[in-house]
Parts: C-alpha cells; structure tokens; sequence
C-alpha cells in the first residue's frame, strides 16, 4: 500500500493528477494483486518451503527497485508514444507495478499454507493473517502519506521497502537453514 | 439603545443573507459555487467561506478586477520591453485574467489551461469568460500541458501560474522539475509569474525553488492580503530607471482595469536587495514535495 500510494508521486510529474491516475493505479494493483494470489495458491500445493517462501520476499524486493532507477526513463518512454493521459497512466503503471505486485500477491496464500497445520483451525489463520496483512496496509498507507512523505524522498522510501523485503527474505532463507540443519543433526544423533 | 440594535443586525445581516447562491455543482475534482452577492458575482470551490473566492467580477463593471493579485499581475508588464503576443495561463478560475488581457491586447494569442471541464463551462456561463481564435482554453492537467509543449517546442512571452486545488498550488506543480520545464517555454525576454499564498515552513521551500530555477526574482505584495506573485524572468531582471520609465508608459492603459500600476511598483521587492529566507532551505523536487503538508 506504500507503494500503491507513491505511485501517484510517481506518475504526476509525467502523468498529472487527474483521477484518472489513481484509476490507473487501483487497476493495476488489484489485477496484479489477483493473479499473484492465484500463482502464489497454485505455487504453494508443491514443494512447500520457508526458503521458497523467502524467495518470493526477494524477487518482491528486487522487482520493486527498477522503480527507484528507471521509473523517469520507462515514464518518458511512454509519455512519447501515448498522447491520451489516461492509456498513458495505465501503461505506466503496468511497467513499473505489475510484476512486483503480482509477486507480493503471492505471499498472503503461501503464507496461508506454511501457517495452517489443523484443518479445523484454517479458517481462524486466513482470518489473523488478513487482519495482520490489512492492519498493515493501513498502517503503511498513513504512515507514508502523513510523515515518510515529509522527511524523505521518494526513492528513497521505496529503496527502503525494498530492502525490507530483501531482508526478510534473507532471513526465512537462513531460518530455513539453520532449522533444517539443526533437524539433521538431532535425526542423527538418534540414528548413532 | 434600539437604534444600536438595528445597526448591529443590519451589520450582521448585510454581511451574510444577501449573498446568493447562483449556481452549485459538483465537478470530479471539487465543488463548484457561483454566488451573487449585490453587486459582486464570485467563484468558489469547496466551502461557502470568503476565503475561498477563486474568482470575482463587478456584474454592472466586468471589466474591472475585484482581486489585488489579479491586479498585481500586471506587475509583469513592467519586466516586458513590448507587448505581449502569447499569454499562456494555467488555471483558469473565472477566466477574468483571460478578459482582461484580451482587451488590453486584442492582437495577442492566449492560451487557458484548466484541468476541470465544470470550471471552464462556469467561466464561460456565468463570467463572461470568451474564446476566439486568438483565445482558446483546453482541458488537461498543467503539468503535462507543459511536458507536450516543450516537446514541441512552443514559446510564450508571458506565462502565468495560477492552478489551485481545495489547499494550495498542486505538488507537481511547485516543483524544481515543473519550473524547468516551465521556463523552457518563454522567449529570451520572457515572463513568468506565479500567484501563491504560502505560509510558514512552505514560504522557504518555495522561495528557494523557484531561485534555483530562474535566479533572483521580484516579490509583489500588497498589504491588505497575503497574495504574492512571484515575478521572474528569463532575462535579467530589469534596472529601476526602466521600471519607472515603463510605469509612465503603461499607467494609463491599466486604469479602466482598475489597476494602479505605480502603486504596484512601489510594491516590488528584489530577492537581490531582500531575501527572507535561508540559503540552505531544501527545494521542492518531483522526488520530495510535502507541499501541502507544509502550508499548515
């Protein structure tokens, strides 16, 4: 939702901000959001893994940064060849949120299987995980508009998201490990 | 003792129950007021506060200006060595501005961009706003308005910057960026003025970004409001003696408009001889720009 709510900083200085920018930008997130629901549900019946849960953290983060580096580059490239603002804003942010969205998507619904281990209870952790999820686009969405927006730029808010997610990722990758090694260990302890 | 009384609400009363509400609509960026008040027809947006006139006209004199910073405006006349010939405004308000510089110069081409369509079709019916072929208004954003004309590389002697939403100037539109597009588009001598009102922390940031661009400017004032036009140039900024000089030639012209254009100039001040905000102040770019988070 931080994101989603940059965009429209984003886009304004090649795009204005006419509502047509936010229609633009909701469409994109809610059409990324949806298939990366569907990928990230379809990913999650194979091969279930805190390391493959972690990936999807990391290309999240790495797919985000082209915003921070080329976002005036891709923007002009469409400003040229689109006249109509409003095609011209959504192709925009097609460019620049399509893919990372579609793959932070991806993280309700694996989330969902690494969590539930009693049927009975699937229910009650989709529930806690949309309430933490949700919470914690509200929370992003005020905190970026009221302060981040007043003390930091742009890029630099979104180099910082990114990095979180970076980070994240790293650390389910490494817990993974630890945790696996830690597994083979005491299996072979009893196995001497 | 009842004689007071009287006067008390007749005050209060003149004040009040006898401006008229017009004309009310909702457009897809605010609320659009048009209302009658004796002898004033004003614009509103938002809120039915005097604050938020964006426009006013005298309904038995159209042609004179209500505003002091419509009237300070025409301070840019006196930057400029010859008439104008292409006025370029961004935001349209009633389109008064767009009148008056119409009959002041008949042979000049101005163009009018307003972002919302409600906005132009209120001009048009209830302020005498005209458009001819010298005089065209269009829909669009200011800001990509600016963009596709540096592509094609159009000029204007006088540009005039004069968008608002419900708060103040949009962010994209104060910014280093915006500027440097926006000078991109005046001739040599060209002219640039902005109308703005900021306060407090925004007052600095917007001081600073518009020196980063143009260089020095002029601050026009009046002290009855807040209003302050900035006033740049893409040349150097004129010597006092051409100042005076111009004053004399132009008064005449500009009194039907109700402008006293020596009095203006009296007004100017030089960031040269006068800046009243500090050098390390950050300027406002597409990437850090809380403007409206500022004027508070």
């Amino acid at each position: 939702m931080g994101i989603e709510l940059l965009g429209g900083r984003i886009l304004a200085p090649f795009f204005g901000s006419s509502v047509h920018i936010w229609g633009s930008i909701i469409t994109v997130f809610m059409l990324s959001l949806s298939f990366g629901y569907l990928i990230g549900g379809k990913l999650s019946t194979k091969n279930v893994s805190l390391t493959r849960y972690g990936c999807i953290f990391l290309f999240a983060g790495i797919t985000v940064l082209p915003i921070t580096l080329w976002s005036g580059n891709i923007m002009e490239a469409i400003f040229i060849s689109i006249e109509d603002s409003r095609y011209g804003s959504l192709a925009a942010s097609m460019a620049l949120f399509f893919i990372p969205t579609i793959i932070l998507g991806m993280i309700s619904p694996y989330s969902v299987r690494l969590l539930v281990t009693d049927k009975d209870k699937s229910g009650q952790v989709a529930g806690v995980l949309y309430f933490v999820s949700t919470l914690g686009s509200a929370l992003g969405t005020i905190i970026t508009s009221f302060y981040f927006v007043l003390f930091f730029e742009v890029n630099a808010i979104i180099f910082t998201f990114s990095m979180t997610l970076i980070i994240f990722g790293f650390i389910a990758i490494t817990f993974d490990k630890l945790s696996k090694t830690k597994n083979e260990n005491s299996t072979g302890a009893i196995h001497e | 003792m009842n004689k007071l009384f009287v006067i008390c609400l007749l005050v209060t009363f003149s004040n009040v129950s006898f401006a008229k509400v017009i004309h009310k609509e909702r457009s897809l960026y605010r609320n659009i007021i048009v209302e009658d008040n004796y002898n004033l027809r004003c614009l509103k947006f938002n809120v039915k506060t005097s604050k938020t006139n964006q426009s006013c006209l005298y309904i038995d004199d159209p042609q004179k200006l209500v505003f002091n910073y419509t009237k300070l405006l025409f301070s840019s006349l006196l930057l400029l060595d010859k008439a104008p010939e292409s006025i370029l405004i961004i935001g349209l308000g009633g389109g008064t501005m767009s009148n008056s510089l119409h009959q002041l110069y008949p042979q000049a081409t101005i163009e009018n961009i307003e972002i919302d369509p409600a906005v132009i079709k209120v001009a048009r019916q209830y302020f005498g706003f005209f458009e001819n072929d010298k005089i065209t208004s269009k829909v669009q954003d200011g800001r990509i308005f600016v963009k596709r004309a540096a592509m094609k590389k159009q000029k204007y002697d006088w540009i005039i910057l004069d968008a608002f939403n419900g708060d103040y100037i949009p962010e994209h539109l104060l910014t280093k960026e915006f500027l440097e597009e926006t000078k991109s588009l005046l001739t040599k001598d060209g002219v640039l003025s902005a109308n703005t009102f900021s306060v407090s922390d925004l007052y600095a940031h917007e001081s600073a970004t518009y020196k980063a661009v143009f260089g020095d400017f002029y601050n026009v004032r009046n002290q009855k409001n807040s209003n302050r036009i900035i006033l740049t140039s893409n040349n150097s900024l004129p010597s006092g003696e051409i100042i005076i000089e111009r004053v004399k030639k132009l008064s005449s012209s500009l009194t039907p408009f109700g402008v006293d254009i020596a009095k203006i100039s009296s007004n100017m001040t030089s960031t040269k001889e006068e800046q009243d905000w500090s050098d390390n102040t950050k300027v406002l770019t597409d990437q850090f720009s809380p403007a409206n988070l500022l004027n508070q």
